[in-house]
C-alpha cells in the first residue's frame, strides 16, 4: 500500500467512520463480533468462531459480518460474543459455547428473540461516542 | 418479527436470591394481562453488575437500568414505561443523574468503569488498522506532529498529571521533560510490556485488543523527547499479544505512519520488538535496558536515571503499556479533559485485573478514587461461594494486603501508600475468610526470592531468611523473636535493597504484619491455622459421640496414627499423624473434623 498523507488518512478516517456507523446502526449488515483474546481462546472461543461460521453457512445467511475482537474484560463469562442486528438493540452474550453459538444464528438472528440466560451488560460507555 | 422492546432481568446469584424469579414471571404475567407478550421479550439474563442494587432490570432499546425492583414494581414499569414510555424515575439507579441523561444525551450512566484505556479493547479488530483509525486512531499523531512542537507536547501531559500506571507513578511529562532537555542526539523510547506480577494481564489484554494506540503513544512519545528509535520489550510468554503488535507494525509501515517521515511531516520513528525470557527483575527499568542490550538482566544503581542515560547510554523514556495507551486520548481530549477525571493527585483512569474470590473476576478499568467496596462488591458481584471478605492484595509481589476496615478507601497512589500497599501495575486479588495471610506473604516471598537476581545482598539474603522464618511459622515452629526478625530484616531490605523489586519484597510481610498480627500469633503460640491452610498445623480428631467404632478409618490410615477397638471411639495419635486427610474423607459417620 502507497504511504498515506495527512490528506489519505483523514479521508480513510472519515470513509471507514461511515462504514461502521452503517454496519451499526442500520438496516443492512448483521454484524457477530467474538472476544479472541489470550483469555476467550483459552475458553474455547475459536470453537465458538467455527461453530458461528458453520451454523451461518448452513443456515445460507449472506448478510452477517462475523469479526475477531480483543478482550472485553469479562473475563468469568468468556468466551464472549456481541450480536448487532438491525432493529435489535446490540447485545452480549457470555459462556458462548458451540451450542450457543448455533442457537443464536438460529434464535437471535434468524428469529430476532434474545437468548435467555447469557447476556451480559456493556462494562461501560463508550468514551469514542459519547464523550 | 423482532419485538419493540425488551426487559432483561439479571438472572445473578444475589439478584435472584433476592426476588429475581419473581420479578420475571410478574413481568411475563402482567405482559400477558396488558396484551403486550408479542411485542416485548423477557429475558433472563448473565450478572449484569451492580450486585449491591439489585435485583436489576434493564429496558432495551432505551438503556434504562432499574434497580431494587420487586414483584410489586412490575406493573408501574409495565404501565408507565412499556405503554407510555416514560421512565419510572423512582427506580432509577440515581434519580437526578438519570433525569439529567435520560433528557440530554440517553447514555444510561450508572456504570462503575470508564474505560479511557481499554477504549478499543472488545470493540474494533487488533488486526485491523482500519478498525482503529475509524476509532479516532492516529488522529492524535496528525495533532501532535502538524499542530504541535515537542515542548507543547510535554506541556500537555505536565498538565494532564498523568502518572506511570507501572508501579511507582512518576509523572509522566516529567520523565519525557528530562529526556527532551537532554543534548540532541540519538535518544530512545521504550514501551515496558514486561508484565510480570502474578495474576496481572492487563497490558496483555491491552496489546492484543488495541496494538495500534501503543504504537501511535510511542511515535508521540518519540516526537516530544527527539527519539527516532523504538522498542517494545515484551515477554515472549504472550505469543498473541507478539503477533498482533508484528501485525500492527507491519500495517503502520506500509502506510507510513511508522518509518521515515511519517505523514509528510519530515518526523521519522521506527519501532522494533525485543523479547523477555519472563524474569520477573527485567520489569526493572535498569535491568530491562540492561535486557534489551543483550546483556543479563540486572538493575543498575540510579542516579543515573535512564531519561538521562540509558540504552548504550543514550537518553531513554521507558513507559509501560498502560501509560501509553492513555496518551492518543491525552492529546484528542486535552490535558484539561482527562485531568477533571480521577483524584486530586492521580488523574484519570486505572485498569485492574480482578481476580481470586470474586463472583465477576475480568478486567475493569475505574476512575481513580473508586473505593475497594464498589470493585469488589459492585464490578465484581461479591465473593463467591457467599464467603466472607477478608483482604485484596494489590501490586503484586511489590504490594500489600488491604484488610476489610479500608474497603471504603478511595483508590489512589497516595491512599494505597498510607496503607501500606501500592498501587502497583494492576493486579487486584481478592481473599476470603479461607484464605490464610501468613500463607499469602510466604506465596509472595517465595516468588520474589526465585526472581531476585542476586546482586545486592539485603534482596539476595533478606528475602531468604524472610521466607525461611514464613515457613518455619506456618511449620508450627515459630516464635515470637522471629517476629521481631521479620521486621528487622524488612526494614533493612527496604532502605538498602539496589531495585524496586528488594525494596518491595518484604511488602507482602510488613502489611500482613500490620493487619493480621493476631494471625501470625495464632500460628505461633496456638500452632494453629484458622483458615485450614497451613498444613503442618491442621490438627485431626474424632468426635467420640459420633464415632461409632468401625474401624474403617484405622484401616484407612497410611501412617497407623489411629487406634481403637471395634465399636469403641477411636483416637488418632497427632505424633504420627502426617495430615493427609484420608480418616476425615472415608468416614461415613462425619465423625472426622480438622481444624
Amino acid at each position: 500500500m502507497a504511504k498515506l498523507t495527512l490528506e489519505d488518512l483523514r479521508r480513510m478516517r472519515g470513509e471507514k467512520q461511515k462504514a461502521m456507523e452503517m454496519r451499526e446502526s442500520s438496516n443492512k449488515d448483521v454484524q457477530v463480533v467474538v472476544g479472541m483474546g489470550t483469555c476467550g481462546i483459552a475458553a474455547g472461543a475459536k470453537d465458538t468462531f467455527t461453530a458461528l461460521v458453520s451454523a451461518i453457512d448452513e443456515k445460507g445467511l449472506t448478510n452477517v459480518l462475523i469479526r475477531q475482537t480483543g478482550c472485553m474484560g469479562m473475563c468469568h463469562s468468556e468466551p464472549t460474543v456481541e450480536v448487532v442486528v438491525p432493529g435489535m438493540p446490540a447485545v452480549i452474550y457470555g459462556h458462548v459455547d458451540a451450542a450457543t453459538a448455533r442457537e443464536i444464528v438460529e434464535k437471535h438472528i434468524v428469529g430476532c428473540e434474545l437468548i435467555e440466560g447469557k447476556i451480559l451488560d456493556r462494562p461501560s460507555i463508550d468514551i469514542i461516542k459519547n464523550g | 418479527m423482532a419485538y419493540e422492546s425488551y426487559v432483561l432481568v439479571c438472572g445473578g446469584t444475589a439478584c435472584c436470591s433476592g426476588g429475581g424469579t419473581d420479578v420475571v414471571e410478574a413481568f411475563k404475567k402482567e405482559l400477558d394481562a396488558q396484551g403486550l407478550s408479542g411485542k416485548v421479550q423477557v429475558v433472563v439474563t448473565g450478572c449484569l453488575g451492580f450486585c449491591e442494587q439489585g435485583p436489576i432490570v434493564k429496558i432495551l432499546p432505551q438503556g434504562t437500568f432499574y434497580v431494587q425492583v420487586h414483584e410489586e414494581d412490575v406493573k408501574e414499569i409495565v404501565a408507565e414505561h412499556l405503554v407510555k414510555g416514560r421512565v419510572v424515575q423512582r427506580l432509577c439507579y440515581d434519580p437526578e443523574q438519570a433525569k439529567k441523561l435520560v433528557a440530554e444525551a440517553n447514555i444510561p450512566f450508572y456504570q462503575k468503569q470508564y474505560r479511557i484505556v481499554l477504549r478499543n479493547c472488545g470493540v474494533i479488530d487488533p488486526e485491523k488498522i482500519e478498525d482503529y483509525i475509524a476509532r479516532d486512531g492516529y488522529k492524535a499523531i496528525e495533532k501532535v506532529l502538524f499542530e504541535m512542537t515537542p515542548e507543547q507536547v510535554v506541556e500537555e501531559m505536565l498538565k494532564s498529571g498523568l502518572r506511570g500506571r507501572g508501579g511507582a507513578g512518576f509523572p509522566t511529562g516529567m520523565k519525557w521533560k528530562f529526556a527532551q532537555q537532554q543534548p540532541k542526539g540519538q535518544k530512545y523510547m521504550v514501551c515496558n510490556a514486561d508484565e510480570g506480577d502474578p495474576g496481572a494481564y492487563m497490558d496483555r489484554s491491552t496489546l492484543e485488543g488495541d496494538p495500534h494506540s501503543i504504537l501511535e503513544a510511542m511515535t508521540i512519545a518519540g516526537y516530544a523527547i527527539g527519539a527516532s528509535k523504538g522498542f517494545i520489550y515484551i515477554r515472549a510468554e504472550y505469543p498473541l499479544a507478539i503477533h498482533r503488535l508484528e501485525v500492527a507494525i507491519g500495517q503502520a509501515r506500509d502506510l507510513g505512519l511508522l518509518g521515515d517521515d511519517i505523514l509528510g511531516s519530515g518526523f521519522s520513528f521506527d519501532i522494533e520488538l525485543r523479547f523477555g525470557a519472563g524474569a520477573f527483575v527485567c520489569g526493572e527499568e535498569t535491568a530491562l535496558l540492561q535486557s534489551i542490550e543483550g546483556n543479563r538482566g540486572m538493575p543498575k544503581p540510579r542516579p543515573p536515571f535512564p531519561a538521562v542515560k540509558g540504552l548504550w547510554g543514550r537518553p531513554t523514556v521507558i513507559n509501560n503499556v498502560e501509560t501509553l495507551a492513555n496518551i492518543p486520548v491525552i492529546i484528542n481530549k486535552g490535558a484539561d479533559w482527562f485531568s477533571k477525571i480521577g483524584t486530586a493527585t492521580s488523574k484519570g483512569t486505572k485498569v485492574f485485573a480482578l481476580t481470586g474470590k470474586v463472583n465477576n473476576s475480568g478486567l475493569i478499568e475505574v476512575p481513580m478514587g473508586t473505593t475497594l467496596r464498589e470493585i469488589i462488591f459492585d464490578i465484581g458481584g461479591g465473593i463467591r461461594g457467599g464467603h466472607q471478605f477478608k483482604a485484596a492484595q494489590t501490586g503484586g509481589p511489590s504490594g500489600g494486603i488491604i484488610p476489610p476496615q479500608f474497603l471504603d478507601t478511595p483508590i489512589d497512589y497516595e491512599n494505597l501508600a498510607k496503607i501500606g500497599s501500592i498501587m502497583g501495575s494492576g493486579g487486584l486479588i481478592v481473599m476470603d475468610e479461607t484464605d490464610c495471610v501468613v500463607d499469602i506473604a510466604k506465596f509472595y516471598l517465595d516468588f520474589t526470592v526465585d526472581e531476585s537476581c542476586g546482586k545486592c545482598a539485603p534482596c539476595r539474603i533478606g528475602g531468604r531468611k524472610l521466607l525461611n522464618y514464613l515457613k518455619k511459622i506456618t511449620d508450627g515452629r515459630g516464635t515470637e523473636d522471629d517476629i521481631v526478625q521479620m521486621q528487622n530484616i524488612s526494614d533493612a531490605m527496604c532502605k538498602a535493597s539496589l531495585c524496586g523489586l528488594g525494596q518491595t519484597a518484604s511488602n507482602p510481610v510488613r502489611s500482613t504484619l500490620r493487619y493480621f498480627m493476631d494471625e501470625y500469633m495464632e500460628h505461633i503460640k496456638d500452632k494453629k491455622c484458622r483458615a485450614g491452610k497451613c498444613s503442618k498445623l491442621i490438627q485431626y480428631k474424632i468426635d467420640p459421640a459420633k464415632c461409632k467404632g468401625c474401624t474403617l478409618c484405622a484401616r484407612k490410615c497410611p501412617a497407623g496414627a489411629i487406634s481403637g477397638t471395634v465399636k469403641n471411639p477411636h483416637v488418632i495419635d497427632q505424633s504420627k499423624c502426617i495430615k493427609c486427610g484420608q480418616c476425615e474423607l472415608n468416614c461415613k459417620f462425619g465423625a472426622i473434623s480438622h481444624g
